[in-house]
Protein backbone atom coordinates (compact mmCIF):
# COMPACT_ATOMS: atom_id res chain seq x y z
CA UNK A 1 0.00 0.00 0.00
CA UNK A 2 1.30 3.44 -0.88
CA UNK A 3 1.26 6.58 1.24
CA UNK A 4 0.56 10.03 -0.22
CA UNK A 5 4.16 10.48 -1.29
CA UNK A 6 4.06 7.07 -2.99
CA UNK A 7 0.99 8.08 -4.99
CA UNK A 8 2.74 11.31 -6.01
CA UNK A 9 5.88 9.35 -6.96
CA UNK A 10 3.89 6.99 -9.22
CA UNK A 11 2.05 9.90 -10.88
CA UNK A 12 5.35 11.69 -11.51
CA UNK A 13 6.17 8.91 -13.99
CA UNK A 14 3.26 10.14 -16.15
CA UNK A 15 4.88 13.57 -16.48
CA UNK A 16 6.75 13.69 -19.79
CA UNK A 17 9.44 15.94 -21.24
CA UNK A 18 7.97 19.19 -22.60
CA UNK A 19 4.73 19.02 -20.58
CA UNK A 20 2.92 22.01 -19.11
CA UNK A 21 1.29 20.65 -15.95
CA UNK A 22 -1.39 21.97 -13.59
CA UNK A 23 -1.20 20.52 -10.08
CA UNK A 24 -4.17 20.66 -7.71
CA UNK A 25 -3.96 21.12 -3.96
CA UNK A 26 -3.06 18.14 -1.69
CA UNK A 27 -1.37 14.99 -3.05
CA UNK A 28 -0.98 16.53 -6.55
CA UNK A 29 1.26 19.28 -5.13
CA UNK A 30 3.70 16.56 -3.98
CA UNK A 31 4.14 15.33 -7.57
CA UNK A 32 6.55 18.19 -8.32
CA UNK A 33 9.01 16.69 -5.81
CA UNK A 34 9.33 13.47 -7.81
CA UNK A 35 9.57 14.65 -11.42
CA UNK A 36 12.81 13.46 -13.06
CA UNK A 37 15.35 16.25 -13.23
CA UNK A 38 16.56 15.31 -16.72
CA UNK A 39 13.27 16.44 -18.34
CA UNK A 40 11.87 19.93 -18.92
CA UNK A 41 8.46 20.54 -17.34
CA UNK A 42 6.65 23.79 -16.48
CA UNK A 43 4.09 23.96 -13.70
CA UNK A 44 1.07 26.22 -14.12
CA UNK A 45 -0.88 27.67 -11.22
CA UNK A 46 -4.32 28.93 -12.20
CA UNK A 47 -4.02 32.19 -10.28
CA UNK A 48 -1.64 33.32 -13.02
CA UNK A 49 1.86 31.85 -13.20
CA UNK A 50 3.63 29.43 -15.51
CA UNK A 51 7.08 28.19 -14.54
CA UNK A 52 6.56 27.90 -10.79
CA UNK A 53 9.62 27.17 -8.70
CA UNK A 54 10.10 26.03 -5.09
CA UNK A 55 9.14 27.96 -1.95
CA UNK A 56 11.36 31.02 -1.36
CA UNK A 57 14.18 31.09 1.18
CA UNK A 58 13.17 32.70 4.46
CA UNK A 59 13.23 36.48 4.13
CA UNK A 60 12.73 36.34 0.36
CA UNK A 61 8.93 35.85 0.38
CA UNK A 62 7.05 38.19 -1.94
CA UNK A 63 3.37 38.84 -1.17
CA UNK A 64 2.81 39.41 -4.89
CA UNK A 65 4.07 35.95 -5.91
CA UNK A 66 1.85 33.11 -4.70
CA UNK A 67 0.33 29.87 -6.02
CA UNK A 68 -3.34 28.84 -6.15
CA UNK A 69 -3.02 27.55 -2.58
CA UNK A 70 -2.07 31.13 -1.60
CA UNK A 71 1.41 29.94 -0.61
CA UNK A 72 4.45 32.10 -1.30
CA UNK A 73 6.48 30.65 -4.20
CA UNK A 74 9.33 31.52 -6.55
CA UNK A 75 9.59 31.38 -10.34
CA UNK A 76 12.13 29.61 -12.57
CA UNK A 77 13.90 30.98 -15.66
CA UNK A 78 11.35 31.20 -18.48
CA UNK A 79 8.43 31.86 -16.12
CA UNK A 80 5.56 34.22 -16.93
CA UNK A 81 2.68 35.92 -15.14
CA UNK A 82 -0.77 36.52 -16.65
CA UNK A 83 -4.35 37.44 -15.79
CA UNK A 84 -7.05 34.96 -14.73
CA UNK A 85 -8.87 34.92 -18.08
CA UNK A 86 -5.61 34.09 -19.85
CA UNK A 87 -4.87 31.43 -17.26
CA UNK A 88 -8.14 29.67 -17.98
CA UNK A 89 -7.64 30.16 -21.72
CA UNK A 90 -4.57 27.94 -21.26
CA UNK A 91 -6.73 25.37 -19.45
CA UNK A 92 -9.97 25.57 -21.47
CA UNK A 93 -8.02 25.88 -24.72
CA UNK A 94 -6.21 22.60 -23.99
CA UNK A 95 -2.75 24.17 -23.96
CA UNK A 96 -1.97 22.58 -20.59
CA UNK A 97 -0.85 18.99 -21.28
CA UNK A 98 -1.61 17.32 -17.97
CA UNK A 99 -3.90 18.09 -15.04
CA UNK A 100 -3.45 16.27 -11.74
CA UNK A 101 -6.11 16.72 -9.09
CA UNK A 102 -7.59 15.10 -6.03
CA UNK A 103 -11.09 13.66 -5.68
CA UNK A 104 -13.55 12.60 -3.00
CA UNK A 105 -15.30 10.18 -5.39
CA UNK A 106 -14.89 8.96 -8.97
CA UNK A 107 -17.52 6.94 -10.84
CA UNK A 108 -16.91 4.15 -13.34
CA UNK A 109 -18.08 6.44 -16.18
CA UNK A 110 -15.44 9.07 -15.30
CA UNK A 111 -17.67 11.42 -13.28
CA UNK A 112 -15.78 13.19 -10.50
CA UNK A 113 -16.90 14.78 -7.22
CA UNK A 114 -14.36 16.85 -5.32
CA UNK A 115 -15.87 20.15 -4.20
CA UNK A 116 -18.86 19.84 -1.94
CA UNK A 117 -20.16 17.70 0.92
CA UNK A 118 -23.83 18.43 1.66
CA UNK A 119 -24.36 19.58 5.23
CA UNK A 120 -20.81 20.87 5.56
CA UNK A 121 -19.57 24.40 4.90
CA UNK A 122 -19.14 24.74 1.15
CA UNK A 123 -15.93 26.53 0.26
CA UNK A 124 -16.42 26.55 -3.48
CA UNK A 125 -15.12 24.82 -6.56
CA UNK A 126 -12.31 27.26 -7.37
CA UNK A 127 -10.93 26.27 -10.76
CA UNK A 128 -11.78 22.55 -10.49
CA UNK A 129 -14.87 22.62 -12.74
CA UNK A 130 -13.04 24.49 -15.51
CA UNK A 131 -10.11 22.07 -15.25
CA UNK A 132 -12.10 18.85 -15.40
CA UNK A 133 -14.47 20.06 -18.12
CA UNK A 134 -11.70 20.97 -20.54
CA UNK A 135 -8.51 19.05 -19.86
CA UNK A 136 -8.05 15.96 -22.02
CA UNK A 137 -5.38 14.39 -19.88
CA UNK A 138 -6.59 14.26 -16.28
CA UNK A 139 -5.05 12.05 -13.61
CA UNK A 140 -6.82 11.78 -10.29
CA UNK A 141 -4.74 11.24 -7.17
CA UNK A 142 -6.77 9.78 -4.32
CA UNK A 143 -7.04 7.22 -1.56
CA UNK A 144 -8.89 4.11 -2.74
CA UNK A 145 -11.20 4.07 0.29
CA UNK A 146 -12.41 6.59 2.87
CA UNK A 147 -11.58 6.54 6.58
CA UNK A 148 -14.38 4.04 7.18
CA UNK A 149 -12.90 1.69 4.58
CA UNK A 150 -15.65 2.37 2.02
CA UNK A 151 -14.76 2.53 -1.65
CA UNK A 152 -14.32 5.94 -3.31
CA UNK A 153 -14.35 4.32 -6.76
CA UNK A 154 -18.07 3.96 -7.31
CA UNK A 155 -20.76 2.93 -9.78
CA UNK A 156 -22.18 6.42 -9.38
CA UNK A 157 -20.98 9.41 -7.36
CA UNK A 158 -23.11 10.19 -4.30
CA UNK A 159 -21.69 13.69 -3.80
CA UNK A 160 -22.48 16.74 -5.98
CA UNK A 161 -20.48 16.46 -9.21
CA UNK A 162 -17.56 18.59 -10.33
CA UNK A 163 -17.64 17.24 -13.87
CA UNK A 164 -19.14 14.44 -15.95
CA UNK A 165 -17.28 11.70 -17.82
CA UNK A 166 -13.94 13.46 -17.60
CA UNK A 167 -11.52 11.25 -15.60
CA UNK A 168 -9.26 9.01 -17.69
CA UNK A 169 -6.73 7.71 -15.20
CA UNK A 170 -6.65 7.22 -11.42
CA UNK A 171 -3.70 6.53 -9.13
CA UNK A 172 -4.66 5.43 -5.62
CA UNK A 173 -2.74 4.03 -2.65
CA UNK A 174 -3.69 0.56 -4.01
CA UNK A 175 -3.74 0.71 -7.80
CA UNK A 176 -3.42 2.43 -11.16
CA UNK A 177 -6.68 2.32 -13.10
CA UNK A 178 -7.92 3.54 -16.44
CA UNK A 179 -11.51 4.66 -16.93
CA UNK A 180 -12.97 2.82 -19.94
CA UNK A 181 -16.44 2.58 -21.46
CA UNK A 182 -16.91 -0.65 -19.49
CA UNK A 183 -15.64 0.66 -16.13
CA UNK A 184 -12.40 0.84 -14.14
CA UNK A 185 -9.68 -1.19 -15.87
CA UNK A 186 -6.98 -2.34 -13.47
CA UNK A 187 -3.52 -1.58 -14.87
CA UNK A 188 -1.15 -1.92 -11.90
CA UNK A 189 -1.28 -2.81 -8.22
CA UNK A 190 0.68 -1.14 -5.43
CA UNK A 191 3.50 -3.06 -3.71
CA UNK A 192 2.06 -5.55 -1.24
CA UNK A 193 -1.51 -5.22 -2.56
CA UNK A 194 -3.25 -8.19 -4.21
CA UNK A 195 -5.81 -8.09 -7.01
CA UNK A 196 -8.32 -9.48 -4.49
CA UNK A 197 -7.65 -6.54 -2.13
CA UNK A 198 -8.39 -4.14 -5.00
CA UNK A 199 -11.56 -6.00 -6.01
CA UNK A 200 -12.82 -5.77 -2.41
CA UNK A 201 -12.01 -2.04 -2.20
CA UNK A 202 -13.69 -1.10 -5.51
CA UNK A 203 -17.46 -0.66 -5.63
CA UNK A 204 -17.64 0.32 -9.31
CA UNK A 205 -17.22 -2.20 -12.11
CA UNK A 206 -13.59 -3.39 -12.10
CA UNK A 207 -12.08 -5.01 -15.16
CA UNK A 208 -9.18 -7.38 -14.48
CA UNK A 209 -7.52 -8.87 -17.54
CA UNK A 210 -4.55 -11.22 -17.28
CA UNK A 211 -1.68 -10.72 -14.84
CA UNK A 212 -1.65 -7.33 -13.16
CA UNK A 213 1.92 -6.09 -12.69
CA UNK A 214 3.15 -4.39 -9.53
CA UNK A 215 3.80 -0.64 -9.86
CA UNK A 216 7.32 0.53 -10.44
CA UNK A 217 7.92 3.74 -8.56
CA UNK A 218 11.25 4.79 -9.99
CA UNK B 1 -3.66 63.18 -22.44
CA UNK B 2 -7.00 62.54 -20.78
CA UNK B 3 -6.30 62.85 -17.09
CA UNK B 4 -7.86 60.15 -14.85
CA UNK B 5 -6.06 61.14 -11.68
CA UNK B 6 -8.14 61.76 -8.57
CA UNK B 7 -6.72 63.38 -5.50
CA UNK B 8 -7.98 61.18 -2.71
CA UNK B 9 -9.52 57.85 -1.89
CA UNK B 10 -12.76 59.76 -1.05
CA UNK B 11 -13.18 60.61 -4.73
CA UNK B 12 -12.60 56.93 -5.57
CA UNK B 13 -15.92 55.90 -4.05
CA UNK B 14 -17.93 58.94 -5.20
CA UNK B 15 -21.31 57.85 -6.52
CA UNK B 16 -21.44 54.53 -4.68
CA UNK B 17 -24.90 53.83 -3.29
CA UNK B 18 -26.55 51.09 -1.26
CA UNK B 19 -27.51 48.06 -3.33
CA UNK B 20 -24.90 48.51 -6.05
CA UNK B 21 -22.89 45.71 -7.66
CA UNK B 22 -19.10 45.95 -7.30
CA UNK B 23 -16.26 44.00 -8.85
CA UNK B 24 -13.12 43.71 -6.73
CA UNK B 25 -9.82 42.36 -8.02
CA UNK B 26 -7.49 40.03 -6.16
CA UNK B 27 -6.81 36.34 -5.54
CA UNK B 28 -6.94 35.58 -1.85
CA UNK B 29 -5.30 38.65 -0.32
CA UNK B 30 -2.92 39.04 -3.27
CA UNK B 31 -3.54 42.13 -5.41
CA UNK B 32 -6.63 43.38 -3.58
CA UNK B 33 -7.62 47.08 -3.70
CA UNK B 34 -6.80 47.63 -0.01
CA UNK B 35 -7.35 51.39 0.06
CA UNK B 36 -10.67 51.29 -1.77
CA UNK B 37 -11.96 48.53 0.51
CA UNK B 38 -11.00 50.59 3.59
CA UNK B 39 -12.87 53.58 2.16
CA UNK B 40 -15.97 51.47 1.42
CA UNK B 41 -15.89 50.42 5.07
CA UNK B 42 -15.69 54.08 6.20
CA UNK B 43 -18.49 55.02 3.78
CA UNK B 44 -20.72 52.33 5.28
CA UNK B 45 -22.69 51.53 2.11
CA UNK B 46 -24.94 48.50 2.53
CA UNK B 47 -26.63 45.74 0.56
CA UNK B 48 -23.73 45.41 -1.83
CA UNK B 49 -23.34 42.60 -4.33
CA UNK B 50 -19.62 41.85 -4.59
CA UNK B 51 -18.02 39.96 -7.46
CA UNK B 52 -14.61 38.79 -6.28
CA UNK B 53 -12.84 35.45 -6.58
CA UNK B 54 -12.53 35.17 -2.79
CA UNK B 55 -14.02 36.89 0.24
CA UNK B 56 -10.89 37.80 2.19
CA UNK B 57 -10.15 36.66 5.73
CA UNK B 58 -11.94 37.69 8.92
CA UNK B 59 -9.95 40.87 9.54
CA UNK B 60 -8.65 41.81 6.08
CA UNK B 61 -9.81 42.24 2.51
CA UNK B 62 -13.52 41.77 1.91
CA UNK B 63 -13.77 40.30 5.41
CA UNK B 64 -13.82 43.93 6.60
CA UNK B 65 -16.99 44.63 4.60
CA UNK B 66 -18.54 41.40 5.89
CA UNK B 67 -17.85 42.45 9.49
CA UNK B 68 -20.00 45.54 8.97
CA UNK B 69 -22.67 43.43 7.18
CA UNK B 70 -22.29 45.62 4.12
CA UNK B 71 -22.47 42.71 1.68
CA UNK B 72 -25.83 41.22 0.73
CA UNK B 73 -24.54 38.85 -1.93
CA UNK B 74 -21.12 37.43 -2.72
CA UNK B 75 -20.21 36.03 -6.16
CA UNK B 76 -16.98 34.00 -5.85
CA UNK B 77 -15.30 30.76 -6.80
CA UNK B 78 -13.80 29.94 -3.40
CA UNK B 79 -14.74 31.33 0.00
CA UNK B 80 -12.82 29.35 2.62
CA UNK B 81 -10.63 30.91 5.34
CA UNK B 82 -13.31 33.21 6.73
CA UNK B 83 -15.33 32.38 9.88
CA UNK B 84 -17.60 35.43 9.72
CA UNK B 85 -18.42 34.58 6.10
CA UNK B 86 -19.35 31.05 7.13
CA UNK B 87 -21.55 32.29 9.97
CA UNK B 88 -23.44 34.76 7.75
CA UNK B 89 -23.83 32.19 4.98
CA UNK B 90 -25.15 29.44 7.24
CA UNK B 91 -27.56 31.85 9.00
CA UNK B 92 -28.92 32.98 5.65
CA UNK B 93 -27.87 36.63 6.10
CA UNK B 94 -25.51 36.38 3.16
CA UNK B 95 -26.44 35.12 -0.29
CA UNK B 96 -23.63 33.27 -2.09
CA UNK B 97 -23.31 32.46 -5.77
CA UNK B 98 -20.42 30.06 -6.36
CA UNK B 99 -19.02 30.22 -9.87
CA UNK B 100 -16.17 28.22 -11.47
CA UNK B 101 -13.03 30.35 -11.43
CA UNK B 102 -12.46 30.39 -15.18
CA UNK B 103 -16.11 31.23 -15.79
CA UNK B 104 -15.91 34.07 -13.26
CA UNK B 105 -12.87 35.51 -15.04
CA UNK B 106 -14.54 35.16 -18.43
CA UNK B 107 -17.81 36.78 -17.23
CA UNK B 108 -15.66 39.80 -16.32
CA UNK B 109 -13.75 39.75 -19.58
CA UNK B 110 -16.99 39.35 -21.57
CA UNK B 111 -18.37 42.47 -19.87
CA UNK B 112 -15.12 44.31 -20.66
CA UNK B 113 -15.14 43.16 -24.28
CA UNK B 114 -18.82 43.75 -25.02
CA UNK B 115 -19.90 40.12 -25.23
CA UNK B 116 -23.34 39.52 -23.74
CA UNK B 117 -22.83 35.81 -23.11
CA UNK B 118 -20.65 32.84 -24.00
CA UNK B 119 -20.70 29.04 -23.95
CA UNK B 120 -18.33 27.06 -21.72
CA UNK B 121 -18.09 23.36 -20.90
CA UNK B 122 -17.21 24.18 -17.26
CA UNK B 123 -19.95 23.09 -14.88
CA UNK B 124 -22.05 21.10 -17.36
CA UNK B 125 -23.83 18.27 -15.53
CA UNK B 126 -23.28 19.93 -12.14
CA UNK B 127 -25.46 22.19 -9.99
CA UNK B 128 -23.76 25.21 -11.59
CA UNK B 129 -25.67 24.37 -14.80
CA UNK B 130 -29.10 24.33 -13.13
CA UNK B 131 -31.53 26.67 -14.87
CA UNK B 132 -29.03 27.61 -17.58
CA UNK B 133 -29.37 27.06 -21.31
CA UNK B 134 -27.09 24.38 -22.71
CA UNK B 135 -26.05 23.30 -26.16
CA UNK B 136 -23.82 20.75 -27.86
CA UNK B 137 -20.84 21.88 -29.93
CA UNK B 138 -18.50 19.34 -31.57
CA UNK B 139 -19.96 16.51 -29.53
CA UNK B 140 -19.45 18.23 -26.19
CA UNK B 141 -22.02 19.89 -23.94
CA UNK B 142 -21.65 23.56 -23.02
CA UNK B 143 -23.64 25.92 -20.80
CA UNK B 144 -24.52 29.52 -21.56
CA UNK B 145 -23.00 32.02 -19.13
CA UNK B 146 -23.82 35.74 -19.16
CA UNK B 147 -21.45 38.67 -18.81
CA UNK B 148 -21.59 40.45 -15.45
CA UNK B 149 -23.27 43.81 -15.12
CA UNK B 150 -21.59 45.88 -12.44
CA UNK B 151 -21.66 49.53 -11.32
CA UNK B 152 -18.07 49.82 -10.09
CA UNK B 153 -14.88 47.82 -10.54
CA UNK B 154 -12.11 48.34 -7.96
CA UNK B 155 -8.74 47.10 -9.12
CA UNK B 156 -5.19 47.29 -7.84
CA UNK B 157 -2.09 47.62 -10.01
CA UNK B 158 1.61 48.04 -9.29
CA UNK B 159 2.29 51.15 -11.34
CA UNK B 160 0.01 53.51 -13.19
CA UNK B 161 0.11 56.89 -14.87
CA UNK B 162 -2.26 59.84 -14.92
CA UNK B 163 -3.73 58.61 -18.21
CA UNK B 164 -4.96 55.50 -16.37
CA UNK B 165 -2.47 53.09 -17.95
CA UNK B 166 -1.68 50.16 -15.68
CA UNK B 167 1.17 47.72 -15.06
CA UNK B 168 0.70 44.76 -12.73
CA UNK B 169 3.27 42.78 -10.77
CA UNK B 170 3.55 39.02 -10.26
CA UNK B 171 0.42 37.06 -9.44
CA UNK B 172 -1.12 40.25 -8.01
CA UNK B 173 -2.35 40.66 -11.60
CA UNK B 174 -5.00 37.85 -11.39
CA UNK B 175 -8.56 39.18 -11.94
CA UNK B 176 -7.58 42.87 -11.92
CA UNK B 177 -7.01 43.34 -15.68
CA UNK B 178 -10.19 41.39 -16.51
CA UNK B 179 -12.30 43.71 -14.37
CA UNK B 180 -10.98 46.94 -15.92
CA UNK B 181 -13.72 48.39 -18.08
CA UNK B 182 -16.09 45.59 -17.08
CA UNK B 183 -18.19 47.92 -14.89
CA UNK B 184 -19.71 51.36 -15.51
CA UNK B 185 -16.86 52.98 -13.59
CA UNK B 186 -13.43 51.43 -13.04
CA UNK B 187 -11.34 52.74 -10.17
CA UNK B 188 -7.67 51.75 -10.16
CA UNK B 189 -5.42 52.15 -7.15
CA UNK B 190 -1.68 51.81 -7.64
CA UNK B 191 1.43 51.59 -5.49
CA UNK B 192 3.14 54.21 -7.62
CA UNK B 193 1.39 56.84 -9.73
CA UNK B 194 3.60 58.65 -12.26
CA UNK B 195 2.98 61.47 -14.77
CA UNK B 196 1.88 60.46 -18.27
CA UNK B 197 4.90 59.71 -20.44
CA UNK B 198 6.95 58.03 -17.75
CA UNK B 199 5.73 54.50 -18.44
CA UNK B 200 6.94 52.75 -21.59
CA UNK B 201 3.84 52.25 -23.82
CA UNK B 202 5.26 48.84 -24.77
CA UNK B 203 4.99 47.66 -21.19
CA UNK B 204 1.38 48.70 -20.45
CA UNK B 205 -0.87 45.77 -19.45
CA UNK B 206 -4.15 47.73 -19.41
CA UNK B 207 -4.63 50.88 -21.50
CA UNK B 208 -6.13 53.90 -19.72
CA UNK B 209 -9.31 53.78 -21.81
CA UNK B 210 -10.56 51.02 -19.49
CA UNK B 211 -10.00 53.15 -16.37
CA UNK B 212 -12.06 56.16 -15.20
CA UNK B 213 -10.31 57.02 -11.93
CA UNK B 214 -6.77 56.38 -10.72
CA UNK B 215 -5.01 57.17 -7.44
CA UNK B 216 -1.96 56.17 -5.47
CA UNK B 217 -2.84 54.14 -2.40
CA UNK B 218 -1.61 55.66 0.85
CA UNK B 219 -0.22 52.42 2.29
CA UNK B 220 -0.17 48.76 1.39
CA UNK B 221 -0.07 46.05 4.02
CA UNK B 222 0.09 43.24 1.40
CA UNK B 223 -0.65 40.57 3.93
CA UNK B 224 0.62 37.05 3.13
CA UNK B 225 -2.00 34.33 3.67
CA UNK B 226 0.27 31.26 3.64
CA UNK B 227 3.89 32.04 4.31
CA UNK B 228 5.79 29.04 2.94
CA UNK B 229 9.61 28.96 2.86
CA UNK B 230 12.41 26.45 2.40
CA UNK B 231 15.63 26.04 4.34
CA UNK B 232 18.88 27.39 2.94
Amino acid sequence: MLDKNGIAQRIAKEVKDGYYVNLGIGIPTLVANFVRDDIEVEFQSENGVLGMGPFPFEGEEDADIINAGKQTITTLPGASFFDSATSFAMIRGKHVDLTILGAMEVAENGDIANWKIPGKMVKGMGGAMDLVASAENIIVAMMHTNKRGESKLLKQCSLPLTGVGCVKKIVTNMAVLEVTAAGFKLLERAPGVSVDDIIKATEGNLIVEGDIPEMKLS
Amino acid sequence: MINKKINSVHEAVEGIKDGMTLMLGGFGLCGIPENSIAELVRLGVKNLTCISNNAGVDDFGLGLLLQGRQIKKMISSYVGENDEFERQMLSGELEVELTPQGTLAEKCRAAQAGFTAFYTPAGYGTEVAEGKEYREFNGKMHILEKAYEADFAFVKAWKGDEAGNLIFKGTARNFNPNMCGAATITVAEVEELVPAGELDPNQIHIPGIFVQRIFQGETYEKRIEQRTVRQR
